[in-house]
């Protein structure tokens, strides 16, 4: 929370200082919803975000403004391991840890990303899908941690839940835009982070952080919290069921069968 | 029908669980085995995290030996002091085998050693099954009935510490029931399976138990060693998934009641031999996944690794 905070002084005062000071930008956003239950027959949900660029003045004619639209799921640490053949089957063989890796990330754009921010933004807002991880500082293999990062990089977004789309949001008159993002069915609940950048030139102009909350509801809460929290609880209670219906089977059928 | 499973953190469609829970309760029915040799890889195949796959596992195979050991009471299969012992010796084994499983998930190995573990074990006794039902099946064909000898004595029977069995009416050494009511202990917490599949071999060879006794004595046993182990798994991990579970569970009760009515009308050795490829198959399976080069190398985990 305070480094969103931070992030976001930054922002402005980076907005305000560094471009033209006489045009204040402002994005206006709103959100579809803000907060995504995980119910018993959740198949994934959509965020859609509606936003507009507002001006105190005409925007300057000869650049043109771009907008990024990121969604970050809750980060955790994380480890990638490699398969080498070892003695003939395929074995984890090498590893490395990764100290932060978010469970989801989308990022779409107007324009593909390396025309819209310059290098220094991005390793400023970590942006970019290798910026928004970092790897172990335990690892100084800089090779090493390329191909590791690329590997994660690829099985997550194969399994839908790193997706990147460049031209995925439009800018209608320098103005207006609208961008939708799908959560898969596989989500992992928390604060989902949304960042919005206006940039012009590379650089940021305006930014805007919001949440959204997903969180487990009703039965799928009440068990993840009984597990967590009574776990003797929790197993006896799975197996008092097991028990349950292993006994009323064989009663049931031999009361049908004579 | 999609739901989203608590502790698994994936969304599967439920008629496909119940699906699963009743193909493998009707063969678990028909050959008088647990079916968790059949329920964890089939669990693994359709994305279920592994150590999810394996406790709950357990926690269904609890269901499924409860249901059989009730019908073993009514017809008085079931000798509850070999019960017992074999018991003990399982506890220590699926202790051990919790934290095996505990260690192996750190070092990132746990996949490969659940693998191993599989092929090994379900090769094993798929070859043995096999070999012996096709020998018993060749023997009748040639019209000449097996000689059976009701007092076989082996290097078990030598061992000190020795008590009555009265039910199964053996006066046998505590050791052996001991070592292997372990060993399938062990199995069940790293494996996912009852061990039925190994315990109803060990008890008619090794210990020379009648065979009216040994399927009801192994469920018994079974019942309490997996019993055991999802409550571990539940405590040391939070892996069993309650809703996984129940849908496995009813698909698997009502398979199991047609499995046994289907089982009746086929011949022992037939059994057996069905049972004996089966297993096979799934070995193989497993092996080949070893074997051959995966499509991707890289795997993703949470946790900080070693």
């Amino acid at each position: 929370m305070r480094g969103a905070f931070l992030y976001l002084i930054f922002a402005v005062s980076l907005g305000f200082g560094l471009s033209q000071p006489t045009v204040a930008e402002e994005i206006v956003a709103q959100f579809n919803q803000t907060r995504v239950s995980i119910t018993t027959n959740f198949e994934g949900s959509q965020i859609v975000v509606y936003g507009a660029i507002k001006r105190d003045s005409p925007a300057p004619t000869n650049k043109k403004n771009h907008v990024i639209i990121t969604l970050e799921g809750p980060s955790s640490p994380i480890v990638v391991r490699r398969k080498d053949r070892v003695m003939g089957i395929w074995a984890n063989n090498a590893e490395l840890g990764f100290e932060r890796a978010p469970s989801f990330y989308a990022i779409m754009s107007t324009a593909p990303l390396a025309k819209v921010i310059d290098e220094a933004t991005d390793r400023l807002y970590h942006i970019t899908i290798p910026r928004a991880i970092r790897a172990s500082t335990r690892n100084r293999d800089a090779e090493q941690t390329t191909e590791f990062t690329d590997a994660l990089i690829r099985v997550r977004t194969s399994e839908g839940n790193y997706v990147q789309s460049e031209y995925g949001l439009r800018l209608l008159q320098d103005t207006l835009f609208q961008g939708q993002i799908d959560l898969p069915a596989n989500i992992t609940e928390g604060a989902y982070r949304v960042r919005i950048f206006i940039t012009r030139d590379g650089q940021v102009i305006d930014s805007q952080f919001r949440e959204i909350d997903v969180r487990r509801v009703g039965l799928e809460r009440w068990f993840f919290n009984l597990a967590h929290e009574q776990p003797l609880i929790y197993g006896i209670l799975a197996l008092f069921l097991a028990i349950f219906f292993g006994w009323g089977a064989s009663t049931l059928f031999r009361y049908i069968r004579p | 029908m999609q739901l989203f499973l608590p502790i698994a953190e994936v969304s599967v469609n439920a008629f496909l669980l119940l699906g699963i829970g009743g193909v493998v309760g009707f063969l678990s029915g028909m050959f008088g085995v647990g079916g968790g040799f059949l329920i964890t890889p089939l669990l693994f195949f359709i994305g279920i995290p592994p150590a999810v796959a394996v406790a709950t596992g357990a926690n269904q195979v609890v269901a499924s030996s409860v249901s059989g050991v009730l019908a073993q009471m009514r017809r008085r299969g079931v000798d509850f002091r070999m019960g017992l012992v074999l018991l003990l010796g399982g506890m220590m084994g699926s202790g051990l085998g919790i934290w095996v499983f505990a260690l192996m998930t750190a070092a990132g190995q746990i996949d490969l050693f659940v693998q191993l573990a599989y092929v090994l074990f379900l090769g094993l006794v798929g070859l043995l099954m096999l070999q012996e039902a096709v020998r018993t099946m060749l023997r009748n064909r040639g019209g000449k009935a097996p000689i059976r000898r009701s007092h076989v004595h082996t290097w078990v029977h030598r061992l000190p510490l020795k008590i009555k069995f009265r039910i199964s009416g053996l006066y046998i050494s505590v050791l052996p029931p001991l070592v292997i009511g372990a060993l399938v202990g062990f199995l069940s917490a790293v494996m996912g399976v009852g061990g039925g599949f190994i315990m109803v071999p060990a008890m008619i060879y090794l210990l020379g138990m009648p065979t009216k006794v040994v399927i009801g004595t192994s469920l018994f046993q079974i019942i309490f060693v997996t019993a055991f182990t999802t409550l571990m798994h539940a405590i040391s991990s939070q892996s069993v998934d309650i809703m996984l579970a129940v849908l496995l569970i009813l698909g698997g009760v009502i398979g199991a009641q047609f499995g046994a009515k289907v089982g009746l009308r086929l011949k022992a050795e037939q059994l057996r031999g069905l049972l004996a490829v089966l297993v096979l198959a799934v070995a193989i399976k497993i092996a080949l996944d070893l074997l051959l080069t995966p499509d991707e190398l890289y795997s993703v985990t949470k946790g900080i690794g070693l």
